[in-house]
């Protein structure tokens, strides 16, 4: 739970999402949770193919044709949002209160339309604003996340990689939606400009009423950002934490081996790594999902672990079922 | 604005391209001039025209140019009309009848025969005809008396049908008869010859009443005129061959865009909502491929109109589920999935939306130069349709005087500028076109540019 002076902005429980594949159904996201506050930034952790991005498209309703299931109750200022119908939700929710900074934002920018119009396009879609307001609405964005205001005039393939990150950030912002779910938002960057957007993103969370969801595999980058961390693994939520506690010392074994993962600068140690593969979501073995290359594994890891409060951190580990 | 300004002078650095466009942009303005200069409504009743119409021009005569490829020229048509010369025209009244003498000398400098000879007439009485009697006045100064006659209000007398003179002159047809030297005596009547020099005609009429008046108009047909020629029914052919221009540009503009762009949005859409949206419109497609294409136009041509505008429909019709979409289909396949198109998903752009700002614009490349090779693929289409006998029976257009001159014996009779001259200005704009698309292709397809 997010702590009690907070008002809860964004209140997920059990999200469920499967997709249906030749072999069977795929549990992408598998009762998924976690609570988001005002001007709040939570981070959801988690290596390759552990339902992050899936869990994003769970949130905005961007549903692939396969779709096996899809439940849960996601309430967004107390409103429950899976209830509404698509157009509803179109209307209402999709950019209007939550946007998204999609994966490989780089290349989501339309090849076709000038940076400006594309920024201006939620605008333009959601607020039935003339193109001209909205182009000055767009100008605005661009100062704010650091891109020259003169570049509106541009096309993607005219701008850095950097530059059209932060047309991405500023695409999602122009509508000023409560809630700003981030994809991994750096990943195909040099490490300067991730710090750079990094440093962006920190100024948005102040100038701005935004909260964040950021996706990332990255532990170290996302620390900037983190109030809170939530670590995915196998399509579940393993354990919510505040980042405070989180990064000094996290609960979970496996969110403790991620953060052995991370190599340290000019540190005489060798960074570690997890035995095996993560599970296949197609057929998950029942129990605590990470068993099978838990160093910490006994018997009752075959039972499935109950969610856990260790003093506000939620732990999904049978190591703290006193 | 400006990347058309730069395609454009990527376009032109291809000499083929630029002589292409050069021609379209000549037809265009040409086609809005003719349209201006001779309005729909009076082309038509010219074309249309009956013999009262075009009685002043020869018939089948070819074009003036073909004089600067002769050593001897062919003659050209003149004519003289009384009631505009009033010098050719004096009245004498005396005793209750009117003597009126019209004389038109003129000066023949042909060796050639003319084509045809003929009078026409216009009198103006109450109760009794006026009564004429026609003469000519040869260079060595005989004088033969060609006929005599009594007309009515119009009267129009052919020389060259009169049989009672073809008589006198032994059988020799009389418009060649009258310009014959008589003290030459050839049997072979390929050789006759006729005479240089000043010829007179004469009409001496008489009139019976006081206010009664009479006018003569001398025409004497030669073999060329105008700088297309004339068909069977004395009509100007430039006048097809100019409203050709409008009529091919509009069909083959109107259809080709009617087509590709319904069939760009058709594909969109199918490939956009996919499932059996998509599905219909494949299958739909697949049996419009089958579907006899030139039969479906000769039935519809033959039970239910021939007019150019339900061609237009028909072939746009047929044409809209053609295998185009499947082309389109699958480049919007590829575009559906980029990331960027999910991103406007994302960010709530509706369907249309992203139909019509995020999948066509990309395709426009691909359709343009399509767009250009179809126009001309239209325009021969038309004129095939004329030449199987499913033209708009009212407008002029160059397919249907392909037609009519094949149909009038223009290829056994040596009409050939009637069939070759709209035969080569179809083929002069579907080339230009043609020049035009392929280096547009060249352009816009990057795989076709040279390494």
């Amino acid at each position: 739970m997010s702590t009690d002076n907070k008002k809860t902005l964004l209140s997920i429980k059990d999200l469920t999402l499967y997709f249906n594949t030749q072999k069977g159904p795929v549990q992408a996201v598998d009762g998924v949770f976690f609570d988001l506050g005002y001007k709040e930034a939570v981070v959801i952790l988690g290596e390759s193919g552990c339902g992050k991005s899936s869990l994003a498209k769970a949130l905005l309703r961007l549903l692939p044709r396969n779709v096996a299931r899809y439940d849960g109750q996601v309430y967004l200022e107390g409103e429950e949002i899976m209830a509404m119908d698509e157009e509803q939700y179109r209307q209402n929710v999709r950019w209007v209160r939550m946007s998204l900074v999609p994966q490989a934002a780089m290349n989501s920018l339309n090849p076709v339309l000038k940076v400006g119009e594309q920024v201006a396009e939620p605008m333009i879609i959601h607020h039935g604003v003339k193109k001209e307001e909205a182009l000055v609405q767009a100008a605005k964005m661009f100062q704010h996340v650091g891109v020259p205001v003169d570049f509106l005039d541009r096309y993607a393939f005219e701008l850095s990689g950097g530059m059209r990150q932060r047309v991405a950030i500023a695409m999602s912002l122009v509508t000023a939606p409560a809630v700003v779910i981030l994809d991994e938002p750096t990943s195909a960057l040099d490490v300067l400009t991730q710090a750079n957007i990094f440093n962006v993103l920190k100024r948005l969370k102040k100038e701005l009423e935004v909260s964040f969801i950021l996706i990332t595999h990255d532990i170290a980058t996302s620390s900037e950002l983190a109030d809170r961390v939530a670590v995915m693994y196998a399509g579940q939520i393993v354990e919510v934490s505040d980042a405070h506690s989180f990064f000094r010392e996290p609960l979970h074994p496996y969110s403790r081996m991620l953060m052995a993962s991370v190599p340290r600068l000019r540190a005489n140690q060798e960074p570690e790594y997890i035995t095996g593969q993560p599970p296949s979501l197609l057929n998950p073995p029942t129990g605590c999902r990470f068993s099978a290359r838990c160093p910490k594994r006994f018997a009752k890891c075959s039972e499935e672990p109950p969610i856990i409060n260790v003093d506000g951190i939620q732990v999904k580990c049978w190591l703290y079922a006193n | 604005m400006n990347s058309i300004k730069k395609f454009f002078t990527e376009l032109l650095q291809y000499p083929s391209a630029f002589i292409g466009m050069m021609y379209i942009i000549g037809l265009v303005i040409f086609s809005i001039y003719v349209v201006i200069a001779l309005p729909y409504d009076e082309a038509i009743s010219l074309w249309r025209g009956d013999e009262n119409t075009w009685y002043k021009t020869p018939r089948t005569a070819q074009p003036k140019w073909v004089n600067w490829f002769r050593e001897e020229d062919l003659p050209e048509t003149f004519s003289f009309n009384s009631a505009d010369q009033l010098d050719t025209k004096t009245e004498e009244f005396s005793n209750g009848t009117n003597k009126i003498l019209i004389s038109f000398p003129f000066e023949y400098n042909s060796e050639l025969f003319p084509q045809e000879v003929s009078l026409y007439f216009k009198s103006n009485y109450d109760a009794k005809q006026p009564f004429v009697n026609v003469k000519l006045i040869t260079p060595d100064g005989r004088t033969i008396n060609l006929n005599s006659f009594s007309i009515g209000r119009t009267h129009t007398y052919r020389l060259s049908q009169d049989q009672k003179l073809q008589r006198k002159f032994f059988g020799i047809s009389p418009e060649k008869g009258i310009f014959v030297d008589p003290t030459l005596d050839n049997d072979d009547p390929t050789l006759l010859k006729a005479v240089p020099g000043t010829y007179e005609l004469v009409v001496e009429g008489v009139a019976f009443e006081e206010n009664s008046s009479l006018d003569a108009e001398l025409i004497v047909y030669g073999h060329v005129y105008g700088w297309a020629g004339t068909d069977h029914r004395r009509r100007d052919i430039s006048i097809a061959l100019m409203w050709g221009a409008p009529v091919a540009l509009t069909f083959g503009l109107l259809s080709a865009l009617g087509t590709t762009i319904t069939t760009m949005i058709i594909a969109a859409v199918g490939t956009w909502y996919g499932g059996w949206i998509d599905e219909v419109i494949q299958r739909i497609t697949e049996v419009n491929l089958i579907l006899p294409f030139l039969s479906i136009l000769i039935m519809i041509g033959t039970f239910y109109s021939k007019s150019l505008w339900v061609m237009l429909i028909a072939v746009i019709a047929l044409s809209i589920f053609g295998g185009a979409i499947k082309g389109f289909r699958a480049v919007f396949l590829q575009i559906k999935e980029a990331p960027y198109v999910e991103a406007a998903r994302a960010y709530g752009a509706s369907n249309w939306r992203i139909i019509m700002q995020y999948l066509v614009p990309r395709i426009v490349p691909l359709l343009i130069p399509q767009l250009v090779i179809l126009i001309p693929a239209n325009v021969f289409l038309e004129a095939s349709l004329n030449i199987i006998n499913l033209g708009d029976p009212v407008l002029p257009t160059w397919g249907k005087l392909i037609q009519n001159g094949v149909g009038n014996g223009a290829l056994t009779q040596g009409y050939y500028y009637w069939v070759l001259e709209p035969a080569f200005v179809l083929l002069i704009t579907g080339l230009s076109f043609a020049l035009v698309g392929f280096s547009m292709d060249r352009i816009f397809n990057p795989r076709l540019r040279g390494v």
